[in-house]
């Protein structure tokens, strides 16, 4: 009798690309819940646009690179580009920054790469770093977490969609009314204004051990960064060594001078710690390979992440700072080799 | 139990033993026709010693080893040669290699002249190693080394230790698990024989904790010898933990040099079926012309482990066992993770034939479209060479040998851990095989290179030096005739 013949192993774990990056979806499902508990439906409507313009450009790109759409179209590498930068936008930013946004985290950080596995950056901070330069103000338009002493009107659904889609409040609404920096930002600027931590923390958007609002949605993230921890779609590496070395800085800094710096708690739990932490600086494309190799690659996110909050020009500093370090890491890769089995000596 | 530090990497895998082994060992029936090919071990393939037209008799030798690295190869029945010709054979992946086909007469006759030894102490270490290499002895875990240039190699090495290896990882194979469990003895007996062959000092038999039943069975076996330098020692069950190397990091902590072989940190491995067959041709005189082999997967009737001729087709293992069911799909040998996938059943089992897998799609888990490296890491995670194939994978494709040969392609066993758990699907192993030969050519290239240049310097340096003695003598010469002068 004859048989067809193939290549050893003839067993392979049932996992796919597709599947990990739909649990990262899925993981993503608190953080946007609680997000836009505070903040409202603004995220929704954002992640909608992001979600569509990433598809179309994906299509676009994977056309003119003669790839296979009906493969790497449903991959969801694009969905989770495209959710990790509506996260980073305001909620009620016009619409065309989340596309533009997207378009070039698609277009260019990604496909001019070689698409899927070949971004030498996080394609979701690109497109994030590119509308933080170009469109600064838009980008620090904020909402007041709703919480009762910050109450203002509310938006609706349809006064949201509407505000996204032509850039124009409703006629009872001023710009003036209803944006509030976020806490980041403010105590960067109270500070800057020579107040003391106690007098910029003394502003209702700060709350138990962070800002309000954001110390829940950074909690959430933090959860559904836990379950793909748990379910090793990530390794501990790049999340322990990011927030460990913030916490790190903030502590130094802190026992310096508590009146002139926040403490670690406050970092962990501002803007985007955790979602730095845990689902972008653990793109495994743009990062460092090996687990010595993570483990610096992530302090040094956590470092310079720390530096651009205090003492640099923009309120987070979590985009640029794992760019920088996307930057660093064929280097980190070269010099952290393991040592091979049966070799006295790393390579 | 903790492994030490050099054991990393690995997988749990499912171990698909329990329908192979409830029943004992059986004896498949003696083939009609065996066919022997001349290249079933690793080195040169040996060299035929009989003519067409011959008598043998059960254990007569007909093949003699071709070189050092080769081995002699004994009748499995009794009966005429019909032919010496190329026939499918598993050695060469079911295309032809050079056989000696043997019409069975079924008679059974012994051949008369081999020998039993029933005190080998009384033989020089020396003297029993050569007597071992006469049985036809190969590494029966599935390389099929010759056993005596194995001895050679390992008694160089001063007091060293004999670790028999009964960790059989591989997913379906339990071919040594049912001889530890079922003959302890021959084991025994077998590392017995190979310490002193050795001269070791002492011995480990290791094996994994899913063989309980085995692990009693070679202690009682042990406590009925006066010898009390060997000892079991008990490894996690995790793939690939039976390779030489890893085993050796399991049981010991220490790791075999890239460039070099246990012996060089005082260790000779050897399987437990190699010893049960070094006992039984050194204790009965019965050279290696059979073995035990493990049939069975979804596509097989009845999964059971037989003592097997060498020489029988495959095809008639399966009919004793049934035959095929409609399911199946493959069929393996070896185990599904390192198995050779063969085209055709026609084929006959040889020394290195330990497990056959009439694979189903319940079996096997066929990979899915390839998709890019993302770089998740997993691979690395379960290296037991500690390699990165996400980087690997890299440099072959762009064929940058620097780069493969600073990562260590070379160290790579094969053992397809990173292909298992890869997410893109990407089939890994196949890809480093087809570079590692690429990479060899340019390594050995640049080693002659090297040597070259080293040759070339090296006369160089000497035509200089003759030189300059030459010169310095004639200075020698005119410094003294100017002094005659003066």
């Amino acid at each position: 009798m004859r048989f067809p013949t193939a290549a050893p192993p003839h067993v392979v774990v049932p996992q796919t690309v597709s599947k990990v990056m739909r649990i990262v979806i899925y993981a993503l499902l608190p953080t946007i819940a609680v997000h836009v508990v505070f903040f409202g439906p603004g995220l929704l409507i954002q992640s909608i646009l992001a979600i569509a313009t990433a598809l179309a450009t994906e299509a676009l790109a994977l056309h003119l690179r003669k790839k296979s759409l009906q493969q790497y179209l449903t991959d969801g590498t694009a969905i989770v580009t495209a959710l990790l930068l509506a996260l980073c936008l305001p909620p009620l930013a016009p619409w065309w920054l989340v596309v533009s946004g997207t378009a070039f985290a698609i277009l260019v950080a990604k496909h001019a790469f070689g698409g899927v596995g070949m971004n030498v950056f996080n394609p979701a901070m690109v497109g994030y770093a590119v509308l933080l330069v170009s469109f600064p103000a838009q980008l620090l338009t904020w909402l007041p977490p709703d919480v009762p002493e910050l109450r203002t009107e509310q938006l609706s659904f349809l006064q949201t969609a509407t505000t996204i889609l032509t850039g124009q409040l409703p006629d009872a609404f001023t710009w003036d009314a209803i944006t509030s920096p976020t806490p980041l930002d403010a105590l960067r600027t109270n500070l800057a204004m020579g107040m003391t931590m106690q007098e910029a923390h003394a502003s209702p958007i700060f709350g138990g051990f962070g800002g309000r609002g954001w110390e829940w949605i950074n909690l959430a993230t933090l959860i559904g960064g836990i379950a793909l921890l748990a379910l090793r779609i990530i390794r501990w590496q790049i999340p322990v060594a990011m927030l460990g070395s913030l916490a790190v800085c903030a502590s130094i800094m802190y026992a310096i001078d508590p009146g002139a710096y926040a403490g670690p708690v406050f970092h962990l739990t501002s803007g985007a710690s955790m979602l730095g932490a845990f689902f972008i600086a653990t793109d495994p494309v743009s990062a460092a390979t090996s687990d010595r190799g993570r483990l610096i690659y992530a302090s040094g996110i956590g470092v310079l992440t720390y530096t651009i909050r205090t003492w640099g020009g923009y309120p987070d500093g979590v985009a640029f700072a794992v760019l920088l370090m996307n930057l660093a890491v064929p280097l980190i890769d070269r010099y952290t080799v393991p040592r091979i089995y049966g070799h006295a000596k790393r390579p | 139990m903790v492994r030490g530090s050099s054991a990393r990497g690995g997988l749990r895998l499912e171990a698909h033993k329990e329908r192979s082994t409830r029943d004992p060992i059986g004896m498949a029936a003696a083939p009609s026709t065996a066919v022997l090919p001349l290249d079933q071990h690793a080195g040169g393939a040996a060299v035929p010693i009989v003519a067409v037209g011959d008598t043998v008799a059960i254990g007569q030798p007909i093949a003699e080893p071709a070189a050092d690295t080769s081995a002699w190869l004994h009748a499995p029945i009794s009966g005429r040669i019909v032919a010496i010709e190329p026939r499918a054979s598993v050695t060469r992946a079911c295309a032809p290699a050079l056989s000696i086909v043997i019409d069975n007469d079924g008679r059974e006759m012994r051949h008369s002249s081999a020998r039993a030894i029933e005190d080998f102490l009384s033989l020089e270490p020396r003297e029993l190693r050569e007597h071992i290499g006469r049985g036809g002895i190969v590494g029966l875990g599935g390389a099929a080394f010759p056993t005596l240039a194995k001895l050679e190699r390992g008694a160089q090495a001063s007091a060293p230790t004999l670790l028999i290896n009964g960790a059989e990882c591989e997913p379906y194979i339990s071919c040594d698990a049912m001889l530890m469990r079922e003959r302890p003895h021959d084991v025994v007996h077998g590392a017995r024989i190979l310490m002193h062959a050795l001269q070791a000092q002492e011995c480990v038999i290791a094996l994994e904790d899913d063989a309980p039943r085995a692990a009693d069975a070679l202690r009682a076996a042990i406590a009925q010898t006066e010898n009390g330098r060997i000892r079991v020692q008990v490894v996690p069950t995790i793939y690939p933990s039976g390779g030489e190397r890893q085993l050796i990091a399991s049981v010991f902590g220490r790791e075999v040099p890239f460039d070099g072989l246990p012996p060089d940190i005082g260790i000779l491995c050897h399987n437990v079926g190699t010893a049960a067959a070094t006992a039984r041709w050194v204790r009965d005189g019965e050279p290696l012309v059979s073995r035990i082999v493990t049939i069975t997967g979804d596509g097989v009737a009845r999964a059971c482990n037989l003592e097997v001729r060498l020489g029988t087709p495959i095809s008639q293992l399966i009919a004793e066992c049934g035959g095929y069911t409609p399911r199946v799909e493959r069929l393996l040998m070896g185990g599904t993770m390192m198995g050779m996938a063969l085209s055709t059943d026609e084929v006959a089992v040889v020394k290195a034939t330990n497990c056959i897998v009439a694979a189903s799609a319940l079996d096997l888990e066929p990979r899915r479209r390839e998709m890019p490296c993302i770089r998740c890491g997993n691979c690395a995670e379960v290296c037991p060479a500690f390699l990165l194939p996400q980087q690997l994978h890299v440099y072959a494709r762009a064929t940058d040998l620097d780069g493969l040969e600073r990562y260590g392609l070379m160290d790579c066993i094969e053992c397809g851990c990173c292909d298992y758990v890869c997410p893109s699907q990407i089939p890994l192993v196949e890809r480093f095989r087809e570079a590692k030969p690429r990479l060899a050519t340019h390594l050995l290239a640049r080693d002659n290179a090297r040597a070259a240049r080293l040759r070339f310097e090296e006369r160089t340096a000497r035509l200089q030096r003759l030189e300059a003695e030459q010169r310095q003598r004639l200075e020698e010469k005119r410094r003294q005739a100017r002094r005659k002068d003066a």
